[in-house]
């Protein structure tokens, strides 16, 4: 598909996202200038207190945008996924500049201009908005112009947290491994950054031309404000009592995630969809606040990964573990969904024909010759790597390469990594030339996929057990895999793809 | 002043009887004052002064010499570490520093004109401070461009950038007059303009002076000014005033820090003729 097929086919949400992501920028660069400025302000008037400020925002500024979003995710009142936490997070970003900016302005005024004012008899106030704040005024735009072209690059990381925005477009291409649907976000992001700095480049023009500066730039400004809260409701809420489901940031479970949403649409359950959040960790977390009702998790990531707890080798046990863990912190985890999406260990198939590599042991041959690498949650994972080479006794002759799970299995084909540990259901597998080697020492716990959804939904609405019962046992690890092809191989909308599979499981159904 | 505010203040009664007063009850008196910058010396040491209302005293002496920090002094952007300044009878410490302000027109040498406003809106800033209705502002920015010489019709759009020197100092002197202050201060007024401009401005400074009949302080380092402006001139020597007199004692005091002074006024060159 074309970039421009692309955002015909996607006219309508290609508009929502872009406002959104409009959203996201003109309200924090409003609320940073309308900290910013006053700060600036006191930066210059009391050194002593506005010092710090300064170091702070300056401090706040260097902390990469993913790693604020996680930490500011647990938070009460600012944290939350959603629109919230990526507001804070940009606000952040858009303070430094912006007050850093004002100070300098302010303090590049020419003193016998100052002095005058305060000959005349202005009160400090009016010697601050008829003669300071006017003459900073050109220097505070060009601190606007710098955090609003920054604030439309940072915004496409919001979609990590379901803010969603253009960055939507950029993580599902990620995750799909898909060149045009990052295209189809990174493009407009970037002409949107243009287009800002642009309109903002002007504003500063007009303003140092002084001609009645000072009105055209609050009359500009006042429209942008007016523009956002024109835009707000692209981020309406669904209907009260609507289900919130969610999902990690790859394609098979973006499938899921529009499996289960529609399946509890089916019966008649109102959702709201935030699909595509970031990994395990900000999904469980959202799921324990209360901002997603349900998710699809796998019982051996559940077991390791959120509760650190000892792998359990036994399906039924592994999931029993896993209810039990859950039960108290007011989840469920309701019946699997019938496949184990475990770890594959994966290398290219030519490789595995010609060296005659079948099982994970015949690396320990190959291992120090050989680079590995893996996505961020493998590495770190009590079930990943380092209980991976502990196991099968491999010594890789290099440290793993850390990679977005997206890339991994592009990297081993073509040739930059050379293993690696992939989803056992993806489809990449097959389209890449992948082959899987077997996990003859059983490592990997089964990761059998079940839906976790709050306790107090359940209670709420009783039609969500109902609808994810209905689920139950009905995905086999075949349909997974063909489902993920559809989506990652023939770029097949993940909705369509699961509509299809539900008719076709209905009408089995239907048929018993 | 309100009543006063959108003409030219003419001879009142009240004007007649203040100026009878004036030469009794000073309208700004210095009495004894030293005045030191936090822990360091003393810029201005024992300073007693009495001006009465309606009278032009120019400061004289060099650079640093304390001239403007009497100026900062009269309209209290600096209080006297020894000693009281009186203005119109009270105490600066008693008074509000922004009322007291607003009653003071104030020139700098390098005029301050607010770059971000039109000659109109910088002429209009302290009747717009004082609540001034727009139409009332409008037509007293009209009466003191024209005062100046400078039609409103022509400047009063204008930016500050787009003048020249002397335009500037001329809005500059309208700023300062346009609450019809009983007060006026100026610090080098035509300090930065070229010979020719300054002169004219002097003349035409006097003119309006003499219809207004406000007090005025100047202060400047250039003694051919003095003599020009002057009722009286008063010479500052390292912090201390030294001379107070009218400008023919003053030409032709003994005191040898008024003498330096005096024997910078420029003469014509010497051509051979002269004796």
């Amino acid at each position: 598909m074309t970039l421009v097929q692309f955002w015909l086919a996607h006219l309508g949400e290609l508009g929502r996202l872009t406002a959104q992501h409009l959203v996201l920028v003109l309200v924090s660069t409003g609320v940073a200038v309308a900290l910013g400025v006053p700060l600036g302000v006191l930066a210059v008037r009391r050194p002593r207190l506005g010092q710090p400020l300064l170091v702070a925002a300056n401090v706040a500024q260097t902390i990469p945008s993913l790693a604020l979003l996680g930490f500011l995710l647990p938070l009460p009142f600012v944290g939350g996924v959603g629109p919230r936490t990526a507001l804070v997070t940009l606000t952040l970003y858009a303070l430094l500049p912006i007050v850093r900016t004002t100070a300098a302005g302010l303090r590049s005024i020419d003193p016998a201009v100052v002095e005058s004012g305060v000959a005349m008899g202005m009160t400090p106030r009016q010697l601050l908005t008829l003669v300071e704040l006017p003459l900073a005024l050109p220097s505070i735009v060009a601190g606007i112009r710098v955090a609003t072209v920054v604030g439309v690059g940072t915004a496409t990381i919001a979609a990590a947290i379901g803010a969603g925005g253009l960055g939507e477009y950029i993580f599902r291409g990620l995750s799909m491994v898909d060149t045009t649907t990052i295209l189809a976000g990174a493009l407009p992001a970037a002409a949107l950054a243009l287009v800002a700095d642009g309109l903002l480049a002007w504003l500063e023009r007009v303003l140092q031309s002084g001609r009645h500066g000072t009105t055209k730039g609050l009359s500009v400004l006042a429209a942008l404000v007016l523009a956002a809260a024109l835009l707000s409701p692209v981020y309406a809420r669904g209907a009260a009592g609507s289900v919130v489901v969610g999902s990690k940031n790859f394609t098979e479970q973006v499938i899921l995630g529009e499996l289960v949403a529609q399946a509890l649409e089916a019966e008649g359950v109102p959702v709201v969809r935030k699909l595509n959040l970031g990994g395990t960790f900000i999904c469980d977390r959202a799921l324990r606040a209360g901002d997603v009702d349900v998710y699809v998790e796998y019982t051996g990531t559940a077991v390791t990964a959120v509760f650190r707890q000892p792998v359990v080798r036994n399906s039924q046990a592994m999931l029993l573990r896993t209810r039990e863990l859950y039960a108290p912190v007011g989840v469920t985890a309701l019946a699997p969904l019938g496949f184990d999406n475990t770890f594959a260990i994966l290398v290219r198939r030519a490789d595995a024909d010609r060296l005659g590599l079948t099982t994970i042991d015949d690396l320990r041959g190959v291992a120090s010759r050989w680079t590995p690498g893996f996505g961020y949650e493998f590495l770190q994972r009590e079930d990943g790597f380092a209980g991976l080479t502990k196991t099968y006794g491999l010594a890789f002759g290099r440290a793993p390469i850390a990679m977005d799970l997206s890339l991994i299995y592009k990297a081993v084909a073509d040739g930059t990594l050379d293993v690696t540990a992939g989803d056992a259901t993806s489809a990449q597998i097959d389209a890449l030339g992948l082959a899987a080697l077997a996990d003859t020492r059983h490592y990997f716990p089964p990761y059998d996929a079940v839906p976790l959804v709050r306790t107090a939904t359940l209670l709420r609405r009783t039609e969500v057990r109902r609808a994810l019962d209905g689920l139950a046992g009905r995905i086999s690890a075949a349909d997974m895999r063909a489902m993920n092809a559809a989506v990652d191989v023939r770029r097949e909308d993940p909705a369509d793809v699961a509509r299809a599979f539900l008719r076709s499981t209905r009408a089995g159904r239907a048929g018993e | 002043m309100a009543s006063s505010g959108t003409t030219l203040r003419g001879f009142t009664a009240s004007r007649v009887a203040d100026f009878s007063v004036g030469d009794m009850a000073a309208i700004v008196g210095f009495d004894h004052v030293s005045f030191g910058y936090n822990a360091g010396p003393e810029t201005l040491v024992d300073v007693t002064l009495s001006i009465p209302s309606g009278e032009v005293l120019v400061l004289v002496g060099r650079s640093g010499a304390g001239k403007s920090t009497i100026l900062k002094l009269i309209n209290r952007l600096l209080l006297p570490t020894i000693g009281v300044v009186s203005v119109e009878g009270r105490d600066t410490r008693e008074w509000d520093g922004i009322t007291l302000r607003r009653r003071i027109g104030y020139v700098l040498q390098d005029v301050g004109l607010f770059p971000h406003m039109t000659v109109e809106d910088n002429v209009a800033i302290v009747p717009r401070l004082e609540g001034w209705t727009p139409d009332r502002r409008r037509e007293r920015v009209g009466v003191l461009l024209d005062m100046v010489g400078m039609p409103a019709e022509t400047y009063a759009r204008r930016y500050p950038r787009e003048l020249s020197g002397g335009q500037r100092q001329r809005v500059g002197l309208a700023r300062a007059l346009a609450v019809d202050p009983p007060i006026l201060l100026m610090d080098e007024p035509f300090g930065a303009l070229d010979p020719v401009t300054r002169v004219e401005l002097r003349a035409e400074f006097t003119r309006i002076r003499t219809a207004l009949e406000t007090t005025v302080i100047v202060v400047t380092h250039d003694m051919a000014e003095a003599f020009a402006l002057g009722h009286r001139i008063g010479v500052i020597d390292d912090g201390g005033l030294v001379a107070c007199d009218r400008p023919s004692a003053i030409a032709t005091s003994a005191d040898v820090r008024v003498r330096r002074l005096v024997e910078t006024l420029v003469r014509p060159p010497e051509t051979g003729q002269t004796p």
